[in-house]
């Protein structure tokens, strides 16, 4: 059995790890690239939103490569992201793929049939070697989390473009390659001093506006997909925030659900005024969060959102009430197979010029 | 004179409008709807809704507008879950914030939050917060909604029995004058109460399984007044509302996964039988431009017609800029289609 799975943004190096560690084969589908989007949208229906396209992708050259099952999270509504699974095992095997499909249900505190779920994908296992995966693949996803939020945070600073992003590649690959949580620790340690030593001198002295990201979870964790929304912005000058990093999402969404936690209310009660009920996805996070980030008196704020997503098309309808009502710039960005890396960057530079505007008319007065 | 509550004449309207209005006129208010979608009332919902909304909703917003001057409120309610374990769109969840955004200078929303995914408590919370702007005497809210719903029974079963929104208000005295008479021929000439059992084929001619969601193909200027066209080229036409809910279950519970939108699955389970069940001699799927939920079972949908091959399928999107005539050639296009394979 070899088991692929999707990608969004450095997810793969926690997946990864934690299948291996169970024993299973992994092929990790290649980055996602012009042509995984090409062929993921010609397969994939016409208006179905993004993710699906550039999760048709993966698989295809997944199963190319060699993969025979995959392994995917399933869904109970309302997003579309829950009927994923079977849609596009229906195209998959249109196309002639032989494969195994293993959808795994968020477990709404039913602790015992996801792991039959997860049975499936990795067979029999003590619960100690459970444990051990668990916990290398945690401090792997820490430890991602930890060296982007840096990476966020110096590369405004930095003495020659590129180089945090640099910097922040090579760390995620040795956290990648680490085998151990002592290899784990040494390599989010080396990678901490190589993002701390990018800045220039006297970098950080003056004050960089500071933008918040917020929408809808996959486009903006995948670099791909979002044209590096977020490293642009960096070399631009601005100290970039997003409102989901992995660990967050997981701790959240997974465990919080599996031992049946109350889950955090803060974005919920953010909302409240301009959107006061959940409406899937992270519509209201988008709306809550970006209150958050006016009240933390952020510079702006930038909604990501695949085109037709249904939850952030109602943020996005309440966000310019938010942006008046806060006085904090709010622009939305949304992406499909159209997009064009030349659009986005101009409207990211519109953006930040008005940032900057803004903030220097703050000053004055 | 008591108070006047607005219901615009859009989304859900179609799957609820009788019980709507029995209830709030059992606790002494009047109603009123807007008129029919127009031009002008969808550009008017256009303008104030974001761009990527889909045409159902910038069509309510429409509603809402017109609605704004002639009432004391307009009742915008938050369906997000009409049944357990199952949701209405995502847009349908926000769309009182939407609306209270998006138009500012309307009337005040009577927003009761109507929420039965996971149990049906919250259901008598909405119908007491929506009955409490009326009067504060709980016993007298209650009956209003027994009467509300006997009133929607009778509509289901109308709808049932064959007929369009229309004709079954119509049929119940729920439209103004001048609707009732330019269609209450029609009902009583192309839908025969009782032919629930077997809707479509039995009688002469072409019988075409219509799939959709109400506030698309019901809705005259949305739809390009679909059933009519149809009806006048000589076709019976079957929507999803007229297959009893327990066909639409069974079929729908065909696919691997339970389709988690009560609409979503309505299409599909109408769909699954419109194609396999010979119940007609075609399908024809008619879909708003950027809904979400269709784009997925409008995927599915078009995967099992594949496998029956007998029974032709057409998918027709519509939105704001869709042109009369270009959805009429289609139209004509698949009844000839349809019409020829019925002959061989």
């Amino acid at each position: 059995m070899k088991v692929t799975f999707a990608h969004m943004g450095n997810l793969y190096i926690t997946v990864k790890a934690l299948l291996e560690d169970l024993g299973v084969e992994v092929v990790v589908p290649p980055m996602p690239s012009k042509r995984t989007l090409s062929i993921g949208s010609r397969h994939s229906p016409e208006f179905a939103c993004l993710p699906l396209k550039v999760n048709i992708g993966n698989y295809i050259e997944a199963l190319e490569l060699g993969a025979d099952t995959i392994a995917m999270a399933g869904g109970v509504g309302p997003c579309r992201f829950g009927l994923y699974g079977e849609v596009q095992r229906e195209i998959l095997k249109g196309l002639g793929y032989e494969f195994d499909m293993v959808i795994i249900d968020p477990p709404q505190g039913r602790l015992r049939r996801v792991l039959q779920q997860v049975g499936r994908l990795v067979g029999r296992n003590s619960v100690g070697r459970y444990l051990r995966a668990v916990r290398l693949a945690w401090a792997k996803m820490t430890a991602v989390d930890e060296l982007e939020k840096l990476a966020q945070r110096v590369r405004p600073f930095e003495s020659r473009r590129g180089e945090a992003s640099a910097a922040l590649e090579r760390a995620l690959r040795l956290v990648d390659e680490a085998s151990s949580i002592a290899g784990v620790k040494g390599a989010l340690e080396d990678g901490r001093e190589a993002l701390l030593d990018v800045k220039a001198p006297g970098g950080g002295a003056h004050s960089a506006p500071r933008i918040g990201v917020v929408g809808e979870v996959y486009v903006v964790l995948e670099p791909f997909v979002n044209f590096d929304v977020e490293r642009r912005l960096g070399e631009m000058g601005v100290l970039v925030e997003r409102s989901i990093y992995i660990g967050d999402w997981v701790r959240e969404h997974v465990f919080k659900d599996l031992l049946r936690l109350r889950k955090g209310r803060r974005p919920y009660d953010l909302a409240k005024p301009y959107l006061c009920h959940f409406v899937g996805g992270h519509g209201i996070e988008t709306v809550g969060h970006t209150v958050e980030y006016a009240h933390r008196r952020f510079d702006g704020v930038i909604q990501l959102a695949p085109f037709t997503c249904m939850p952030e098309i109602v943020a996005q309808d309440v966000l310019p009430s938010v942006s008046r009502d806060m006085g904090i710039p709010v622009m939305t960005l949304i992406f499909d197979e159209h997009s064009s890396d030349a659009g986005v960057l101009t409207r990211l530079e519109a953006f930040v010029d008005l940032v900057e505007r803004s903030r220097s008319r703050r000053d004055a007065m | 004179m008591g108070e006047v509550v607005g219901i615009p004449r859009a989304l859900l309207y179609y799957h609820y409008y009788p019980m709507w209005k029995v209830f709030f006129e059992s606790l002494g208010a009047s109603v009123v709807t807007s008129g029919e979608t127009t031009r002008a009332v969808l550009d008017a919902g256009a303008r104030v809704a974001v761009d990527e909304a889909c045409l159902p909703i910038k069509v309510f917003h429409g509603h809402v507008l017109a609605l704004a001057g002639n009432c004391d409120y307009v009742f915008v309610p938050r369906l997000v879950s009409v049944e357990r374990r199952a949701f209405i769109c995502p847009k349908f969840m926000g769309l009182p914030d939407m609306v209270r955004c998006n138009c500012p200078g309307i009337p005040n929303l009577i927003d009761s939050c109507v929420n039965l995914s996971k149990s049906t408590r919250g259901y008598v919370r909405a119908v007491y917060s929506a009955g409490r702007v009326f009067t504060g005497n709980t016993l007298r809210i209650l009956a209003a909604h027994t009467k509300a719903k006997a009133a929607l029974a009778t509509y289901t079963r109308y709808l049932e029995s064959g007929m369009t929104p229309d004709e079954a208000l119509a049929l119940m005295g729920m439209t103004n004058s001048r609707d009732a008479s330019a269609r209450g021929g029609v009902a009583a000439a192309s839908s025969p109460l009782g032919a629930a059992r077997n809707p479509g084929k039995g009688q002469d001619g072409v019988a075409i399984g219509l799939v959709g969601h109400p506030y698309v193909v019901y809705d005259p200027f949305v739809s390009m007044g679909v059933i009519r066209r149809l009806r006048e080229m000589g076709a019976i036409v079957v929507t999803s509302d007229m297959v009893p809910a327990s066909t639409i279950e069974s079929e729908a519970s065909r696919f691997p996964r339970r389709v988690f939108w009560t609409l979503g699955r309505r299409l599909l389970g109408a769909g699954f039988y419109f194609l396999g069940s010979g119940a007609v001699h075609g399908c024809l799927h008619m879909r708003a431009f950027a809904c979400g939920p269709e784009s997925l079972i409008g995927e599915i949908l078009e995967r099992e017609a594949a496998r029956h091959r007998d029974v032709p399928f057409a998918t027709i999107t519509v939105d704001e800029h869709t042109g009369e005539a270009g959805v009429l050639t289609r139209l004509e296009a698949f009844f000839d289609v349809v019409t020829r394979r019925k002959k061989r």
